[in-house]
């Protein structure tokens, strides 16, 4: 199991690291968004893994639990993360729209301010 | 427990809101608000302050959770020190967009200034390494809409940078809490100190991982060299008195590696050690170059400043990697005075751009020139590092306390130097924008053919009695700048005092897991 959740977070955090690369908006927020499912999956991991066994202490019965830690932090996380990329999201939509474009670095502009000076 | 810890939090955290809420439709009363808790802020960090000044430090537990279950909030020197910094930074920052009329450029201005000033003082005084990066993203969330107000094209796709950037910052910042939490069981942040201490050598690897990956997550945030592209574009093409607010932000990554670096993986701890000194030193070193280079080659004055905002951040983390006491107390006095002139000068920029445009080149003179004029010069003078003013004080404190540093002469040849580049830039940009553009009036005068420009120009030249508010903040900050000259005496006192605790962390590690209760 364990070669099995390092490779998912690896091969996410990679993808996502490639896209985030790109030149265009799109691919750049798709990018974003596997990277923080790797940092999710990652967070998740650092209370180490174990199956079937509930985030609780119980009081009646010495049972397996697992550390609740690290799933308040992923929850804590995911709620950021998915209210960032909303943000990134409508801020691109915006760019996108009044530039008519949505390349993400902005040589072209800087030369045409710099053609009006 | 005291509950004034709390409130610097709590009460821009409730008048945001109210702001949205009830007051959305009505900008005078948003106003009203927006400037009546800035200063009830100014007060409550001026009493906390008060309190801090003795050396004891305070902590609140929030629902009165004991230490390491719990999250803190915990008030020291350093914290009390930022969060006045903060204060009166956004104080002048209110006062220049009510006065320039920037709020009304965009919606929700007021409120976005609260919430971002929660996530800043927020972040200055959480004693827990997760909620440093809850109120990260609160006060980051809330610059995304500053950024951006007032729209453009140019700011929007400045503003997508931005928010990428910073975005991969926050997700670096959770590889690297949940590396150190895997290794050490917690993430508050005296219990770390605690735990990192006691950890056996083999699995320091895995610590050493996460350490440096914390360092590069601060030094995006304080723009330090390779982690710098953020920067420029994002200030220049932000609104500028947003961009003064921001001036306190890139300190924030500043605090976090002293706050970090002292507490946590202090000098004594093997699997981090020379981190700090070894990385940050040179890093720090070429960001103050090309900070300097940065404000000789901008054609724009946003991005003039901007880059002068990188260059003292080199000179304060330069003095920050010296990691003594003695550079660790002329950082935190560079810090003050960095904060200050980066605003003054963000203010004075937008007093220029409103006027005449941004760019540096020699144009129809402006109104009010002789007074903006002297303020740019003052500005200037104070962000190069000139006598009279403390920027001059604060550069000498730094390369004082390089003396006994290996690199000595380095450090002093790249800091003389990256002065000596700054003025020149600053100089040329200031006799362009000033001094040209006078002498071009006169030649406008003399020879008067050339109506089409004047027509051009006419439409954007600003009321003759233009508001004096946005004079009043300038004249705030720059009152700052000359206190902090002429008060550099105890300043140093307090920072020495504060250095002296940083480099003591049992105090504050006692005063969180509470054994230091009777």
């Amino acid at each position: 199991m364990e070669i099995l959740f390092a490779s998912a977070v690896g091969i996410l955090t990679a993808a996502g690291i490639y896209l985030i690369l790109r030149k265009r908006t799109f691919p750049v927020i798709l990018g974003l968004s596997l990277l923080t499912y790797g940092v999710n999956l990652f967070l998740f991991a650092t209370g180490r893994l174990m199956v079937n066994a509930p985030p609780v202490l119980n009081k009646y019965a010495e049972v397996p639990y697992t550390d609740p830690l690290p799933q308040a932090l992923v929850l804590t996380a995911i709620v950021i993360s998915f209210g960032m990329t909303a943000v990134v999201v409508m801020i691109a939509l915006g760019a996108y729209l009044s530039a008519k474009d949505d390349q993400i670095d902005m040589i072209e502009n800087d030369e045409r301010a710099g053609d009006d000076a | 427990m005291n509950h004034l810890l709390i409130a610097p939090v709590v009460l821009p955290a409730i008048v945001a809101p109210f702001t949205i809420m009830v007051l959305r439709h009505h900008l005078s009363l948003q106003r009203i608000f927006s400037l009546a808790s800035t200063l009830v802020l100014l007060a409550i960090t001026l009493m906390l302050a008060a309190q801090a000044a003795d050396g004891t430090v305070q902590v609140y537990e929030l629902g009165s959770w004991p230490a390491p279950f719990g999250i803190v909030l915990v008030l020291d020197r350093l914290s009390a020190l930022m969060l006045l910094l903060t204060s009166g930074l956004a104080l002048a920052v209110v006062l220049y967009a009510i006065g320039s009329g920037w709020d009304a450029r965009g919606r929700h201005f007021h409120a976005l200034l609260q919430f971002q000033l929660m996530g800043i003082l927020g972040a200055f005084l959480t004693g827990d390494a997760f909620n440093l990066f809850v109120f990260f993203e609160v006060l980051l969330i809330a610059s995304y809409g500053l950024m951006i107000h007032g729209g453009g094209t140019k700011r929007l796709q400045a503003g997508v940078q931005y928010v990428v950037y910073n975005l991969l910052g926050s997700s670096l910042f959770l590889f690297a809490l949940g590396t150190i939490y895997s290794v050490t069981g917690t993430l508050n942040m005296a219990d770390l100190a605690v735990r990192v201490a006691e950890l056996s050598p083999d699995d320091t690897a895995l610590l050493r991982v996460g350490a440096i990956m914390l360092l590069l997550v601060f030094a995006i945030k304080a723009a330090v060299l390779p982690l710098h592209f953020w920067l420029p574009a994002s200030y220049a093409n932000a609104p500028l008195p947003v961009a003064a607010l921001f001036a306190i932000m890139t300190k924030v990554g500043a605090y976090g590696i002293l706050r970090i670096y002292t507490l946590v993986f202090g000098p004594e701890v093997a699997a981090t050690a020379g981190l700090v000194g070894d990385w940050l030193l040179p890093a720090a070193m070429l960001t103050l170059a090309i900070g300097a280079v940065g404000v000789l080659g901008a054609r724009e004055i946003g991005r003039l400043v901007a880059f002068g905002a990188i260059a003292s951040m080199g000179t304060l983390l330069i003095a920050v990697a010296l990691f003594t006491p003695q550079s660790i107390a002329a950082a935190l006095y560079y810090t003050v005075h960095s904060t200050l002139a980066a605003g003054l000068l963000f203010l004075v920029a937008d007093l220029v751009m409103e006027r005449r445009g941004g760019a540096i080149v020699a144009q129809r003179p402006m109104a009010q020139t002789g007074l903006i004029a002297a303020l740019f010069f003052v500005g200037a003078i104070a962000m190069a590092g000139m006598p009279p003013l403390s920027g001059f004080v604060g550069k000498l404190l730094v390369m004082d306390a390089a003396r006994g540093h290996d690199l000595v002469w380095w450090i002093w040849a790249v800091i003389l130097a990256g002065s000596l580049i700054t003025i020149i830039g600053l100089a040329r940009a200031g006799s362009e924008i000033f001094w040209k553009s006078h002498d071009a009036s006169h030649i406008r005068e003399a020879e008067p053919e050339r109506p089409v420009d004047d027509s051009q120009a006419q439409p954007e030249e600003p009321a003759p009695n233009a508001p004096m508010l946005p004079f009043v903040a300038c004249f705030g900050l720059l009152a700052g700048l000359v206190l902090l000259t002429v008060f550099a005496g105890p300043m140093m006192d307090y920072t020495n005092a504060t250095a002296a605790q940083l480099f003591d962390p049992n105090l504050y590690i006692d005063a969180v897991l509470g054994r230091a209760e009777p």
